[in-house]
């Protein structure tokens, strides 16, 4: 029994903040779920199912956020697999919706990252002693090395430049200059992210992501129920999960999670990647957006590197992504995966004013949690409107 | 490049045999009995066949370089003062791909593919364990 079209998505909240050094995580929470439901036109008494995860939330903050909001919900899940969480969560909730164990699902994501100094990329230490951080601790992985470990593997195996990567930063910044709420909108050339200082080769500087505060909230109900609320229900058509990992010891650096999840996501929505009007992808680094694509089918193993030059991945090609500018330039408060779903459904209730993309009826989600190049999550979702 | 002392490395029962073996001069994998799987990370079952203890080897040491990057920026002591430094993927002769450094020579002669031999820097500690960490150089 396929969970396709059977779950929407009813009401979305982008948090306008870049920068809270005075606000809780709990507080950001709070407030996109205000404007989630809202935008639904629902309020917190109809909410039955919450779902939560941010850097910071322990093994049982999903109570503490209930207490926070005053909330008893039937239906719980703390799911933390790093920032694709949220895209997960909408899976997981559609099908806690379709088995009847709660109606209206609450996904929220709150973090202070930015004003709380907190080094995500190059200065942020797991500890020493999990089964995984046992053994990079004291080498000194830092997790933008962990990703220029894929970038470089890339460019030996299928000839990609470090021009073609930067394409993508570029790309991502001149969708930031049309989205108001983005954090960096002036745009950027190809020889400004090469000339941006190299923070572990092949990824300079602005082949990363920007750090942020930020949150949002995503309600979901059934289907049914969509069609009685204020916006256009966006159908969760097609949701995946993965993880990928060292193995035992024989990495595929280059195939993601992606692999497995978007291809259970595209099987499940019955279309392929052709289909697709825009893609919202996980941008940690330009070659986590170049990765995906391959991996999703978007384009062939080894093709991305000329698949996201020409203009392809902007506003008016092939295959927009991320048209709000993504985690390279609008906001990335460390676990991006809610906007992924947030802007994938405003697209596609056609939302977005200067940025929107065109007549789009068919979105993919993808969310990457964790680091590629070691052990990492991905969670894909398919979106349509009718 | 500073000369980077490795932080203390941790070990639990599962992962005591690989840094001992560091500490003696040795790069110890385990292969599973049952099976013959060769495996790392260290685990007290096979991930293979699910067979208890897979016994330890000493491996060879050599192997080539995977994947590398030279990182420049890591805020993190000990780190920081040895920027840049090579992180590498090296797939050693018995198939496993270990995450480590490449050492003895220039970040800028680093490239995929070629061969290097293992090299162990011994740890300074004070709880009487004696461990060491793997790294590789140039062959
Ligand atoms: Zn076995």
């Amino acid at each position: 029994m396929s969970i396709s079209g059977k779950a929407a998505i009813v009401g979305v909240y982008e948090h306008p903040t870049r920068w809270a050094p005075d606000a809780t995580e709990f507080q950001i929470m709070a407030e996109s779920a205000r404007g989630a439901l809202a935008d639904a036109g629902l309020t917190l008494a109809d909410v039955d199912g919450l779902f939560a995860a941010s850097m910071t939330m322990g093994a049982m903050g999903t109570i503490e956020l209930a207490e926070y909001l005053n909330l008893k919900p039937d239906y719980i899940d703390g799911t933390n697999v790093g920032g694709s969480s949220f895209v997960a969560h909408v899976t997981h909730a559609a099908a806690a919706i379709n088995a009847g164990l709660c109606e209206v699902a609450l996904i929220l994501y709150g973090s202070t990252a930015a004003s709380s100094s907190v080094a995500i990329g190059t200065g942020m230490s797991h500890g020493n002693r999990g089964a995984h951080e046992s053994f990079t601790s004291p080498y000194g992985l830092t997790t933008v090395g962990s990703y220029a470990l894929v970038a470089r593997l890339h460019m030996e195996r299928y000839g990609t430049t470090p021009e073609q990567l930067a394409e993508i930063a570029v790309t991502m910044r001149r969708h930031a200059g049309l989205n108001p709420a983005a954090k960096m909108r002036a745009p950027i050339t190809v020889d400004d992210v090469l000339s941006s200082r190299m923070i572990s080769d092949p990824l300079h500087l602005l082949d990363c992501c920007i750090i942020s505060d930020g949150g949002g909230a995503v309600v979901v109900t059934s289907t049914e129920r969509a069609r009685d609320l204020r916006k256009q229900p966006v159908l969760v058509l097609g949701c995946g999960e993965a993880v990928a990992h060292p193995e035992i010891g024989s990495p595929d650096l280059l195939t993601v999670a992606g692999a497995q999840c978007g291809a259970r996501a595209f099987a499940m929505a019955g279309v392929r990647p052709t289909d697709i009007d825009l893609a919202m992808v996980y941008d940690s680094f330009t070659i986590t957006v170049l990765a995906t694509l391959e991996n999703l089918g978007f384009c062939g193993r080894g093709e991305g590197g000329e698949f996201v030059s020409g203009g392809r991945i902007g506003l008016g090609g092939e295959l927009p992504v991320n048209p709000d500018g993504g985690g390279l330039s609008n906001n990335h408060p460390g676990m991006r995966g809610i906007f992924l779903v947030i802007e994938a459904a405003k697209q596609l209730r056609g939302e977005c004013g200067d940025r929107q993309v065109a007549g789009a009826k068919l979105a993919v989600a993808h969310g990457t949690g964790g680091t590629l190049g070691v052990s990492h999550s991905g969670a894909t979702l398919v979106l349509g409107v009718e | 490049m500073a000369d980077l002392q490795h932080p203390l490395v941790y070990a639990s029962w599962e992962t005591r045999g690989y840094w001992e073996g560091a500490g003696r001069g040795e790069l110890v994998l385990q292969r599973c009995e049952a099976c013959g799987t060769v495996q790392h990370k260290p685990r007290a079952i096979c991930a293979t066949c699910f067979a208890d203890a897979p016994r330890s080897f000493v491996a060879s040491g050599r192997g080539t370089v995977h994947t590398y990057t030279v990182t420049h920026q890591n805020q993190l002591p000990p780190f920081a003062a040895a920027c840049p430094y090579v992180m590498a993927y090296v797939e050693l002769e018995e198939g496993p791909r270990l995450l480590t450094h490449v050492v003895g020579c220039d970040p800028t002669e680093v490239r995929v593919g070629m061969p290097v031999v293992v090299d162990f820097q011994p740890q300074e500690r004070t709880d009487g364990e004696v461990f060491g960490v793997p790294r590789f150089r140039p062959a």
